[in-house]
């Protein structure tokens, strides 16, 4: 049976609107009033200093800017915003559509061509918005011997792992979602969970190009995480700690990449294999297996891993720079004084009804910012370091890959561990040392 | 070492059997809906990552070419030939016309025979960097993509003021060309053509010599010399192999003889050698159209009358070029009749596809893409 589209005209458009806002208008009007009526009269209004304190007063008292300051600082400082807005997620995920947008624009003038050019007014920038919209509207089509419960499972699991590995991530001094002293340890476990997301959409899938998609990303990520974590270690040795915070604040001074270029090599080459990009998308190489682990998903399922994947550039790209380039470590440019007088007193919301004692202060420290600068700068530099590639090399074969991980990073990340070790012992670096 | 590994198994038809179900064995069907495979299905049975059993399965785009030709008359004919290959499609309708002036005895005048081999130098160059965008695309190098694909727009403009056409061209009639050459043609021609030569130099940059493909190429689907010979492999391939064979060369046509060029041979006869000799025989184009345009007569026609439907006697014939992928023949049979009685078009694509399963068994399946399209194979000229 065919549908015929009905044709598009804008009055049916305007009839349709203007139609549901009439509707909407009536049931507000006839249920929605009446029902806040009723709930006013059974609220007792305080009444302070000889006002009484109505909803109006009271969101006059909130945008007050004197009391909105502090409680805008005040919600900065809960869990929530953490997890959602800055550190956490808004923000990685802020710096995945900047990179997905810079990655398109950079290989098309490497490539001679112009790259997303006509969604949005300047250059294409609206484009990621567009295949958003496209991916989120398209069918979500699974195949009939797939495993359901899993193969809806993965994707999810996998945004949410790489989340998870963001939020590890300290950006700037105080500033991370999970400050917790095993950090590099936490980091570790999340990485040895993305394997088994990626063998499991595979082995779910119920299909063959996916299967040896999966295989081969297994393969891959556990051969490359064996050299990543040991090209860590040095790290460790040098620093005595594991937490990740305090590993930014040993390189005040100088950044471990001074000490251990072949950590930071290795460390930069594991990242490569972990995020599946040129040269090492084996698990996604479409002229071998189609789209690898990826092929039977469609639809926000493909835009989940997609999200996941730019999530996950992100983190490695910033745990480079917490690791090895020094985090939020760098010269001050920002000024150090606050520009003008934001400082605020604490604030006692309406006394008497509501006590909420807020501290005063800044809304975010000179140092606080200072540091952020510094650390986005470097996190960027990384990831594009991490894309240029793509337009260079073509893709290296799996014997030759394992070859790699195996017989030369693992190796070369000994080597770090032993130059680590002369640098302890001799009494440079580390606790007591002369550096 | 292909061949050796695995004993291969020659008495199976592909996509006809019910094979047993296996453990250890997968079978893969790559095509005819697969990034990597064109337009024809390549059945392939892996053990973990060595492919065991290939079955090269073409003809999903079979056209009926030769019978269609056997209901036009000689001049009809043009435009419906060069559809195998239309990137090519100068060399595909040179041994016909090649072969039709010598059955009708006419001869071509000098200038047309010029410009016939301009634009064939021309067209193996628009041919061959399509080809090395998709080897690029395959290998998962994506600006070796984009780079042929916007510089072969050179060569498409020049072939586009010669004849009028982008890229179905159907410029080469028997008897000449269609017409003349533009009058700015020479300066124009020259320029585009030192510039696509820089251009070609600097593949060599970011493909040729990046370690990664060689580390990925070499001493990947070797085909040796004695192979490459039994198994009647051409153009590229044969050369690849070591064996010095160019129809340019050994049975020059128009004014080939002429004309200073080399033919290029590499011994290794791997993938990366078969990558490398198109690209050097765009090199070896660029000269030869250099120096056509400087021998070239500055006037004179380029076409001979012919009569509406020419009648040929009852003969036949059999001429070949080297095309962008090797040798192309086409052998026409007349029957007094201004249709040919029979036309078989002898395909380079079709006789390197022989070479498929001998190289890609007991290969890694990673290796699967390049030593495919290293073969130089266009799917729609091997069904015709």
């Amino acid at each position: 049976m065919s549908v015929i589209a009905p044709k598009f005209r804008l009055g049916y458009l305007i009839k349709g609107l203007t139609d549901n806002i009439f509707w909407i208008i009536v049931i507000l009007t006839l249920v929605g009033l009446p029902v806040v009526q009723i709930v006013l009269i059974y609220i007792d209004f305080p009444i302070i200093d000889g006002e009484i304190w109505n909803p109006f007063r009271v969101l006059d008292a909130i945008t007050h800017p004197e009391r909105a300051l502090p409680l805008v600082k005040s919600f900065m400082q809960t869990d929530f915003f953490k997890v959602a807005a800055f550190p956490g997620f808004g923000f990685a995920a802020l710096i995945a559509a900047a990179t997905i947008f810079v990655e398109r624009k950079l290989l098309a003038k490497l490539q001679l061509r112009v790259g997303p050019f006509y969604c949005g007014k300047v250059e294409g920038i609206l484009q990621l918005m567009a295949d958003g919209l496209k991916l989120i509207s398209k069918e979500i089509i699974i195949p009939a011997k797939a495993d359901k419960p899993l193969f809806w499972a993965a994707p999810v699991l996998f945004a949410a792992t790489a989340g998870a590995f963001v939020a590890l991530i300290p950006v700037a001094p105080g500033w991370v979602v999970a400050d917790i002293d095993l950090g590099l340890l936490a980091v570790f476990a999340v990485i040895g969970f993305f394997p088994i997301i990626t063998i499991v959409s595979a082995w779910s899938a119920n299909s063959k190009f996916p299967f040896i998609g999966g295989i081969r990303a297994l393969y891959q990520m556990v051969s490359f995480e064996i050299p990543l974590i040991l090209s860590l270690l040095g790290i460790v040795m040098l620093t005595g700690t594991l937490n990740l915070m305090e590993i930014v604040e040993s390189q005040a001074s100088f950044p471990w990449i001074i000490f251990m270029p072949i950590g930071a090599i290795v460390f930069f080459i594991c990242i490569l294999a972990e995020l599946e990009r040129i040269p090492f998308d084996l698990p996604e190489a479409e002229s071998e297996i189609v789209a690898g682990w990826l092929t039977e998903f469609s639809g926000m399922m493909y835009g989940l891993v997609q999200l996941g994947s730019y999530l996950k550039l992100y983190a490695f790209a910033a745990l480079f720079v917490v690791l090895f380039l020094g985090g939020w470590n760098g010269p001050w440019f920002y000024p150090m004084e606050p520009i003008a007088e934001v400082i605020t007193d604490g604030v006692v919301l309406m006394p008497g009804a509501l006590t909420l004692e807020i501290e005063g202060g800044l809304l975010f420290s000179q140092e606080m910012i200072n540091g952020l600068i510094w650390f986005v700068l470097k996190t960027v530099g990384v990831i594009l370091v991490i894309l240029i590639p793509r337009g260079v090399f073509p893709r290296i074969r799996i014997d030759l890959l394992l070859q790699i991980g195996w017989y030369k990073l693992i190796v070369l990340a000994f080597i770090n561990i032993f130059i680590a070790l002369a640098l302890v012992y001799s009494g440079i670096i580390g606790p007591g040392g002369i550096l | 070492m292909s061949g050796q590994v695995y004993p291969k198994d020659t008495k199976v038809l592909p996509g006809l059997q019910l094979e047993k179900v296996d453990d250890r064995i997968m079978t893969l069907n790559v095509g005819p809906q697969h990034p990597g495979s064109g337009h024809m299905r390549i059945i392939i049975k892996v053990d973990g990552d060595y492919i065991v059993h290939c079955d090269p399965d073409p003809g999903y785009v079979h056209r009926g070419e030769e019978k269609m030709a056997e209901y036009r008359n000689y001049i009809t004919n043009i435009p419906h030939l060069e559809r195998p290959v239309i990137h090519d499609s100068c060399n595909i309708l040179y041994p016909y016309c090649l072969g039709v002036e010598e059955l009708l005895g006419i001869e071509v005048s000098e200038r047309a025979k010029y410009i016939r081999v301009i634009a064939a130098e021309l067209n193996r160059c628009v041919y061959i960097q399509y080809w090395l965008a998709i080897y690029g695309i395959f290998l998962g190098h994506s600006t070796m993509f984009m780079w042929p694909v916007g510089d072969r727009e050179l060569m498409i403009d020049l072939l586009d003021k010669m004849t009028g056409a982008r890229v179905t061209h159907a410029y080469f009639v028997p008897g000449g060309v269609r017409n003349d050459i533009p009058a700015n043609f020479e300066d124009m021609c020259l320029r585009q053509v030192n510039y696509f030569e820089k251009r070609l130099k600097e593949y060599a940059d970011v493909f040729y010599d990046n370690p990664i493909l060689i580390s990925r190429t070499k001493d990947t689907g070797v085909l040796s010399r004695e192979d490459a010979i039994k198994l009647g492999t051409t153009g590229s391939v044969l050369r690849a192999s070591g064996v010095d064979f160019d129809i340019r060369k050994k049975e020059p046509y128009d004014v080939y003889e002429e004309l200073d060029f080399q033919t290029n041979v590499l011994k290794e006869g791997d993938s990366y050698a078969r990558s490398k000799i198109p690209w050097l025989d765009m090199l070896e184009s660029c000269r030869i159209i250099r120096d056509a345009l400087q021998k070239m007569p500055k006037s004179g026609s380029v076409r001979v009358k012919l009569k509406p439907k020419p009648k040929a006697g009852d003969t036949e014939v059999y001429r070949r070029v080297e095309s962008g992928r090797g040798s192309l023949g086409m052998h026409i049979v007349s029957r007094n009749n201004p249709q040919p009685y029979r036309l078989k078009i002898s395909v380079p694509s079709f006789r390197n596809l022989i070479a498929m399963p001998h190289l890609l068994t007991g290969e890694k399946l990673g290796n699967l893409p390049p030593v495919y399209w290293s073969l130089n194979y266009w799917p729609v000229e091997a069904d015709r």
